[in-house]
Protein backbone atom coordinates (compact mmCIF):
# COMPACT_ATOMS: atom_id res chain seq x y z
CA UNK A 1 0.00 0.00 0.00
CA UNK A 2 2.88 2.22 0.67
CA UNK A 3 6.53 2.86 -0.73
CA UNK A 4 9.13 3.24 1.96
CA UNK A 5 8.76 7.23 3.89
CA UNK A 6 12.42 7.73 2.55
CA UNK A 7 11.12 7.28 -1.18
CA UNK A 8 7.57 9.09 -0.61
CA UNK A 9 9.70 11.95 0.89
CA UNK A 10 12.39 11.88 -2.72
CA UNK A 11 9.05 12.12 -4.18
CA UNK A 12 7.61 14.79 -2.54
CA UNK A 13 10.84 16.99 -2.89
CA UNK A 14 11.10 16.11 -6.51
CA UNK A 15 7.60 17.08 -6.87
CA UNK A 16 7.77 20.39 -5.25
CA UNK A 17 10.62 21.28 -7.50
CA UNK A 18 9.11 20.70 -10.22
CA UNK A 19 5.38 21.81 -9.24
CA UNK A 20 8.21 25.34 -8.34
CA UNK A 21 9.24 25.10 -11.67
CA UNK A 22 6.02 24.73 -13.67
CA UNK A 23 4.39 27.44 -11.88
CA UNK A 24 7.53 29.84 -12.77
CA UNK A 25 7.61 28.60 -16.24
CA UNK A 26 3.86 29.94 -16.56
CA UNK A 27 2.83 26.42 -17.72
CA UNK A 28 -0.01 26.36 -14.84
CA UNK A 29 -2.23 28.99 -17.00
CA UNK A 30 -4.39 28.72 -19.20
CA UNK A 31 -3.94 31.05 -21.63
CA UNK A 32 -0.68 30.28 -22.10
CA UNK A 33 -1.25 26.24 -22.96
CA UNK A 34 -4.53 27.37 -24.85
CA UNK A 35 -1.76 29.85 -26.48
CA UNK A 36 0.55 27.30 -27.39
CA UNK A 37 -2.54 25.15 -28.68
CA UNK A 38 -3.15 28.35 -31.07
CA UNK A 39 0.28 28.47 -32.22
CA UNK A 40 0.33 32.58 -30.76
CA UNK A 41 2.53 32.01 -27.22
CA UNK A 42 5.22 29.75 -27.35
CA UNK A 43 6.21 29.52 -24.13
CA UNK A 44 5.20 25.52 -23.71
CA UNK A 45 7.00 24.23 -26.51
CA UNK A 46 10.43 26.12 -25.40
CA UNK A 47 10.00 24.60 -21.72
CA UNK A 48 9.20 21.30 -23.21
CA UNK A 49 12.14 21.30 -26.05
CA UNK A 50 14.99 22.42 -23.59
CA UNK A 51 13.88 19.85 -21.06
CA UNK A 52 13.84 16.82 -23.31
CA UNK A 53 17.12 18.06 -24.84
CA UNK A 54 18.96 18.64 -21.41
CA UNK A 55 17.51 15.25 -19.97
CA UNK A 56 18.46 13.12 -23.03
CA UNK A 57 22.22 13.93 -22.14
CA UNK A 58 21.95 13.57 -18.70
CA UNK A 59 19.67 10.64 -18.76
CA UNK A 60 21.49 8.31 -21.29
CA UNK A 61 24.95 9.37 -19.65
CA UNK A 62 23.61 7.73 -15.89
CA UNK A 63 22.30 4.64 -18.02
CA UNK A 64 25.67 4.42 -19.96
CA UNK A 65 27.24 4.67 -16.53
CA UNK A 66 24.89 2.07 -15.18
CA UNK A 67 23.74 4.49 -12.26
CA UNK A 68 19.78 4.13 -14.20
CA UNK A 69 17.43 2.10 -16.28
CA UNK A 70 15.40 3.57 -18.80
CA UNK A 71 11.54 3.11 -18.36
CA UNK A 72 9.64 2.62 -21.90
CA UNK A 73 6.33 2.44 -22.31
CA UNK A 74 5.23 0.27 -25.03
CA UNK A 75 4.46 0.80 -28.07
CA UNK A 76 0.89 -0.10 -28.25
CA UNK A 77 -0.39 1.32 -31.26
CA UNK A 78 -4.12 1.34 -30.18
CA UNK A 79 -3.55 2.31 -27.16
CA UNK A 80 -1.13 5.38 -28.03
CA UNK A 81 -3.05 6.45 -30.92
CA UNK A 82 -6.37 6.70 -29.41
CA UNK A 83 -4.73 8.12 -26.31
CA UNK A 84 -3.30 10.60 -28.28
CA UNK A 85 -6.35 12.05 -30.15
CA UNK A 86 -8.33 11.89 -26.80
CA UNK A 87 -5.01 13.49 -24.24
CA UNK A 88 -5.36 16.02 -27.08
CA UNK A 89 -8.61 17.09 -27.20
CA UNK A 90 -9.23 16.83 -23.66
CA UNK A 91 -6.53 19.30 -23.25
CA UNK A 92 -7.70 21.91 -25.19
CA UNK A 93 -11.35 21.49 -23.65
CA UNK A 94 -9.50 21.98 -20.04
CA UNK A 95 -6.99 24.13 -20.93
CA UNK A 96 -4.41 22.69 -18.62
CA UNK A 97 -2.33 19.23 -18.89
CA UNK A 98 -2.25 16.35 -15.99
CA UNK A 99 0.80 18.52 -14.41
CA UNK A 100 0.06 22.18 -15.28
CA UNK A 101 -3.50 21.49 -13.57
CA UNK A 102 -2.29 20.43 -10.32
CA UNK A 103 0.28 23.18 -10.10
CA UNK A 104 -2.74 25.40 -10.98
CA UNK A 105 -4.54 24.29 -8.42
CA UNK A 106 -1.86 25.22 -6.01
CA UNK A 107 -2.17 28.83 -7.99
CA UNK A 108 -5.60 28.96 -7.06
CA UNK A 109 -7.01 28.50 -10.28
CA UNK A 110 -10.73 26.94 -9.87
CA UNK A 111 -11.31 25.84 -13.05
CA UNK A 112 -8.10 23.59 -12.87
CA UNK A 113 -9.37 22.10 -9.47
CA UNK A 114 -12.86 20.80 -10.85
CA UNK A 115 -10.83 19.51 -14.07
CA UNK A 116 -8.09 17.90 -10.95
CA UNK A 117 -11.38 16.21 -10.24
CA UNK A 118 -12.38 15.23 -13.46
CA UNK A 119 -9.63 13.92 -14.08
CA UNK A 120 -10.03 11.50 -10.87
CA UNK A 121 -13.24 10.16 -12.97
CA UNK A 122 -11.95 9.59 -16.11
CA UNK A 123 -8.98 7.18 -14.48
CA UNK A 124 -11.45 6.09 -12.67
CA UNK A 125 -13.60 5.11 -15.80
CA UNK A 126 -10.29 3.09 -17.29
CA UNK A 127 -9.98 1.22 -14.10
CA UNK A 128 -13.28 0.20 -14.21
CA UNK A 129 -13.80 -0.70 -18.47
CA UNK A 130 -9.93 -2.34 -17.88
CA UNK A 131 -10.93 -5.62 -19.15
CA UNK A 132 -13.37 -4.36 -21.81
CA UNK A 133 -10.56 -1.89 -23.31
CA UNK A 134 -7.59 -4.17 -23.62
CA UNK A 135 -8.65 -5.53 -27.14
CA UNK A 136 -8.80 -1.43 -28.65
CA UNK A 137 -5.17 -0.64 -26.92
CA UNK A 138 -3.64 -4.10 -27.95
CA UNK A 139 -6.11 -4.41 -31.30
CA UNK A 140 -3.53 -2.86 -33.65
CA UNK A 141 0.24 -3.74 -33.82
CA UNK A 142 2.45 -4.25 -30.38
CA UNK A 143 5.93 -2.81 -31.45
CA UNK A 144 7.18 -3.30 -27.73
CA UNK A 145 9.12 -1.13 -25.02
CA UNK A 146 11.52 0.22 -27.97
CA UNK A 147 13.92 3.49 -28.17
CA UNK A 148 14.60 4.93 -31.61
CA UNK A 149 18.23 3.74 -31.27
CA UNK A 150 16.54 0.23 -30.85
CA UNK A 151 14.09 0.28 -33.98
CA UNK A 152 17.07 1.49 -35.71
CA UNK A 153 20.07 -0.06 -34.99
CA UNK A 154 22.47 2.91 -34.01
CA UNK A 155 23.69 4.03 -30.93
CA UNK A 156 21.71 6.49 -28.45
CA UNK A 157 24.05 9.17 -29.09
CA UNK A 158 23.35 9.75 -32.67
CA UNK A 159 20.42 10.36 -31.96
CA UNK A 160 20.62 12.50 -28.74
CA UNK A 161 23.00 14.30 -30.68
CA UNK A 162 20.14 14.68 -33.74
CA UNK A 163 17.75 15.88 -31.40
CA UNK A 164 19.97 18.41 -29.80
CA UNK A 165 20.80 19.55 -32.81
CA UNK A 166 16.91 19.61 -34.32
CA UNK A 167 15.72 21.38 -30.95
CA UNK A 168 18.24 24.04 -31.03
CA UNK A 169 17.44 24.80 -34.28
CA UNK A 170 13.20 24.70 -33.68
CA UNK A 171 13.94 27.17 -30.94
CA UNK A 172 16.18 29.22 -32.76
CA UNK A 173 13.25 29.69 -35.72
CA UNK A 174 11.00 30.58 -33.41
CA UNK A 175 12.54 33.34 -31.54
CA UNK A 176 13.54 34.62 -34.94
CA UNK A 177 10.17 34.66 -35.95
CA UNK A 178 8.34 36.07 -32.45
CA UNK A 179 11.13 38.70 -32.83
CA UNK A 180 10.23 39.66 -36.56
CA UNK A 181 6.20 39.88 -35.42
CA UNK A 182 7.36 42.07 -32.42
CA UNK A 183 9.13 44.06 -34.50
CA UNK A 184 6.18 44.58 -37.37
CA UNK A 185 3.62 45.55 -34.17
CA UNK A 186 6.09 48.03 -32.90
CA UNK A 187 5.97 49.81 -36.08
CA UNK B 1 15.61 35.33 -2.60
CA UNK B 2 14.62 38.16 -5.08
CA UNK B 3 15.07 35.10 -7.46
CA UNK B 4 12.48 33.09 -6.16
CA UNK B 5 9.79 36.16 -5.66
CA UNK B 6 9.72 36.61 -9.49
CA UNK B 7 7.15 36.48 -11.34
CA UNK B 8 8.29 34.12 -14.25
CA UNK B 9 11.39 32.48 -15.40
CA UNK B 10 13.23 32.01 -18.69
CA UNK B 11 11.46 28.59 -20.39
CA UNK B 12 14.47 27.91 -21.24
CA UNK B 13 15.84 28.28 -18.12
CA UNK B 14 12.40 26.19 -16.46
CA UNK B 15 13.00 23.72 -19.34
CA UNK B 16 16.85 23.16 -18.80
CA UNK B 17 16.14 22.91 -14.51
CA UNK B 18 13.26 20.70 -15.52
CA UNK B 19 15.75 18.29 -17.47
CA UNK B 20 18.23 18.81 -15.01
CA UNK B 21 15.20 17.60 -12.26
CA UNK B 22 14.64 14.34 -14.71
CA UNK B 23 18.41 13.65 -14.22
CA UNK B 24 17.67 13.97 -10.27
CA UNK B 25 14.75 11.22 -10.56
CA UNK B 26 16.68 9.08 -12.95
CA UNK B 27 19.45 8.93 -10.13
CA UNK B 28 17.57 8.75 -7.01
CA UNK B 29 14.81 6.84 -7.37
CA UNK B 30 15.37 5.39 -10.68
CA UNK B 31 11.72 7.01 -12.08
CA UNK B 32 10.92 9.32 -14.89
CA UNK B 33 8.93 12.25 -13.90
CA UNK B 34 5.12 11.49 -14.74
CA UNK B 35 1.87 12.32 -12.97
CA UNK B 36 -0.86 10.17 -14.23
CA UNK B 37 -0.20 6.68 -13.10
CA UNK B 38 -0.51 8.29 -9.63
CA UNK B 39 -4.06 9.53 -10.67
CA UNK B 40 -4.80 5.76 -11.57
CA UNK B 41 -3.73 3.71 -8.81
CA UNK B 42 -5.69 6.70 -6.33
CA UNK B 43 -9.11 5.65 -8.69
CA UNK B 44 -7.89 1.70 -8.29
CA UNK B 45 -7.71 2.29 -4.37
CA UNK B 46 -11.22 3.70 -4.05
CA UNK B 47 -12.84 1.66 -6.42
CA UNK B 48 -11.36 -1.56 -4.48
CA UNK B 49 -12.78 -0.38 -1.28
CA UNK B 50 -15.87 0.84 -2.35
CA UNK B 51 -16.58 -2.40 -4.14
CA UNK B 52 -14.23 -5.04 -3.60
CA UNK B 53 -16.98 -7.50 -5.06
CA UNK B 54 -16.27 -5.80 -8.69
CA UNK B 55 -12.60 -5.73 -7.78
CA UNK B 56 -12.26 -9.33 -8.15
CA UNK B 57 -14.12 -9.90 -11.33
CA UNK B 58 -11.79 -7.00 -12.60
CA UNK B 59 -8.85 -8.48 -14.48
CA UNK B 60 -6.69 -4.88 -13.78
CA UNK B 61 -5.84 -6.08 -10.15
CA UNK B 62 -4.44 -9.04 -11.65
CA UNK B 63 -1.94 -7.47 -13.99
CA UNK B 64 1.26 -7.55 -12.48
CA UNK B 65 2.28 -4.16 -13.63
CA UNK B 66 -1.18 -2.56 -11.60
CA UNK B 67 0.20 -2.30 -8.29
CA UNK B 68 -2.01 0.42 -7.06
CA UNK B 69 -0.28 1.98 -4.00
CA UNK B 70 0.73 5.33 -2.53
CA UNK B 71 4.19 5.46 -3.98
CA UNK B 72 6.84 8.12 -5.43
CA UNK B 73 4.91 9.58 -8.02
CA UNK B 74 1.89 9.75 -5.74
CA UNK B 75 4.06 12.01 -3.62
CA UNK B 76 5.07 13.73 -6.75
CA UNK B 77 2.16 15.06 -7.72
CA UNK B 78 1.54 16.25 -3.85
CA UNK B 79 4.65 18.44 -4.34
CA UNK B 80 3.95 19.93 -7.64
CA UNK B 81 0.43 21.65 -6.13
CA UNK B 82 2.78 22.25 -2.70
CA UNK B 83 5.45 23.72 -5.13
CA UNK B 84 3.39 25.34 -7.00
CA UNK B 85 1.43 26.67 -4.42
CA UNK B 86 4.63 28.36 -3.03
CA UNK B 87 6.07 29.71 -5.86
CA UNK B 88 2.67 31.83 -6.39
CA UNK B 89 3.08 32.33 -2.75
CA UNK B 90 6.10 33.87 -3.37
CA UNK B 91 5.88 36.19 -6.21
CA UNK B 92 1.75 36.75 -5.21
CA UNK B 93 1.11 35.56 -8.93
CA UNK B 94 -1.89 33.92 -7.32
CA UNK B 95 -5.16 34.10 -9.06
CA UNK B 96 -8.76 32.43 -7.95
CA UNK B 97 -10.19 32.80 -11.41
CA UNK B 98 -13.14 30.18 -12.64
CA UNK B 99 -13.29 31.68 -15.92
CA UNK B 100 -10.51 32.54 -18.41
CA UNK B 101 -10.88 35.51 -20.81
CA UNK B 102 -10.60 33.46 -23.83
CA UNK B 103 -13.18 30.99 -22.33
CA UNK B 104 -15.41 34.13 -21.49
CA UNK B 105 -14.86 35.38 -24.84
CA UNK B 106 -16.22 32.60 -26.49
CA UNK B 107 -18.49 30.96 -24.00
CA UNK B 108 -19.89 33.92 -21.39
CA UNK B 109 -19.32 34.38 -17.94
CA UNK B 110 -21.06 31.45 -17.24
CA UNK B 111 -18.51 29.59 -14.05
CA UNK B 112 -20.61 26.58 -13.91
CA UNK B 113 -20.20 25.95 -17.24
CA UNK B 114 -16.86 26.68 -17.39
CA UNK B 115 -16.75 24.41 -14.67
CA UNK B 116 -18.30 21.26 -16.41
CA UNK B 117 -16.21 21.49 -19.56
CA UNK B 118 -13.37 21.55 -17.19
CA UNK B 119 -14.62 18.62 -15.31
CA UNK B 120 -15.49 16.72 -18.48
CA UNK B 121 -12.12 17.94 -20.77
CA UNK B 122 -10.36 16.84 -17.64
CA UNK B 123 -12.03 13.37 -17.53
CA UNK B 124 -11.18 13.02 -20.85
CA UNK B 125 -7.52 14.14 -21.09
CA UNK B 126 -6.76 11.37 -18.14
CA UNK B 127 -8.65 8.85 -19.57
CA UNK B 128 -6.70 9.20 -23.23
CA UNK B 129 -3.50 9.50 -20.91
CA UNK B 130 -4.54 5.68 -19.02
CA UNK B 131 -5.12 4.73 -22.39
CA UNK B 132 -1.60 5.64 -23.78
CA UNK B 133 -0.25 4.84 -20.16
CA UNK B 134 1.61 8.67 -20.35
CA UNK B 135 0.79 12.19 -20.15
CA UNK B 136 2.84 15.80 -21.44
CA UNK B 137 4.96 14.57 -18.63
CA UNK B 138 5.35 10.74 -18.64
CA UNK B 139 5.52 10.80 -22.46
CA UNK B 140 6.30 14.61 -23.88
CA UNK B 141 8.63 15.02 -21.21
CA UNK B 142 10.52 12.14 -19.73
CA UNK B 143 9.45 9.55 -22.80
CA UNK B 144 11.10 11.69 -25.13
CA UNK B 145 14.25 12.38 -23.58
CA UNK B 146 14.16 8.03 -23.37
CA UNK B 147 13.75 8.81 -27.31
CA UNK B 148 10.96 5.88 -26.62
CA UNK B 149 8.96 5.14 -29.92
CA UNK B 150 5.68 5.32 -28.03
CA UNK B 151 6.34 8.26 -26.60
CA UNK B 152 6.95 10.47 -29.99
CA UNK B 153 3.89 8.72 -31.61
CA UNK B 154 1.69 10.04 -28.69
CA UNK B 155 3.25 13.76 -28.83
CA UNK B 156 2.50 13.96 -32.45
CA UNK B 157 -0.90 12.86 -32.14
CA UNK B 158 -1.54 14.94 -28.74
CA UNK B 159 -0.42 17.87 -30.88
CA UNK B 160 -2.39 17.12 -34.03
CA UNK B 161 -5.37 16.92 -31.88
CA UNK B 162 -4.62 19.43 -29.28
CA UNK B 163 -3.90 22.04 -32.09
CA UNK B 164 -6.97 20.72 -34.03
CA UNK B 165 -9.09 21.10 -31.10
CA UNK B 166 -8.26 24.48 -29.92
CA UNK B 167 -8.79 25.73 -33.58
CA UNK B 168 -12.48 23.91 -33.88
CA UNK B 169 -12.96 25.63 -30.66
CA UNK B 170 -11.65 29.02 -30.72
CA UNK B 171 -11.01 29.79 -34.46
CA UNK B 172 -8.45 31.94 -35.85
CA UNK B 173 -10.27 34.79 -34.12
CA UNK B 174 -9.91 33.25 -31.05
CA UNK B 175 -5.97 33.18 -31.91
CA UNK B 176 -6.02 36.81 -32.58
CA UNK B 177 -6.84 37.42 -29.22
CA UNK B 178 -4.06 35.72 -27.59
CA UNK B 179 -1.80 38.55 -26.89
CA UNK B 180 1.79 36.92 -28.20
CA UNK B 181 3.99 38.23 -25.08
CA UNK B 182 7.28 36.02 -26.07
Amino acid sequence: MFDPTSKLLLGLVTGIVFGFLLQKGRAAKFHVILGQLLLKDWTVVKIMATAVAVGTIGVYALVSFGYATLHIKPALLGGVLLGGVLFGAGLAIFGYCPGTSVAASGEGRRDAMLGVAGMLVGAGVYVALYPQLQPIIKGLADWGKITLPQATSVSPWFWIAGLVIAIAAVLTIIERISARNSKTLNN
Amino acid sequence: MNFLRMKSWSPYLVGALIGVLSWFSFATADKPLGITTAFEYTAALVEKAAAPGLAETNSYYGEPENKPKIDWEWMLVIGVFIGAFASSKLSGDRTAQSVPPLWKWRFGDSAPKRFAAAFFGGALMMFGARLAEGCTSGHGISGALQLAVSSWIFVALLIASGVGTAFLIYGKEGANRVRSNQ
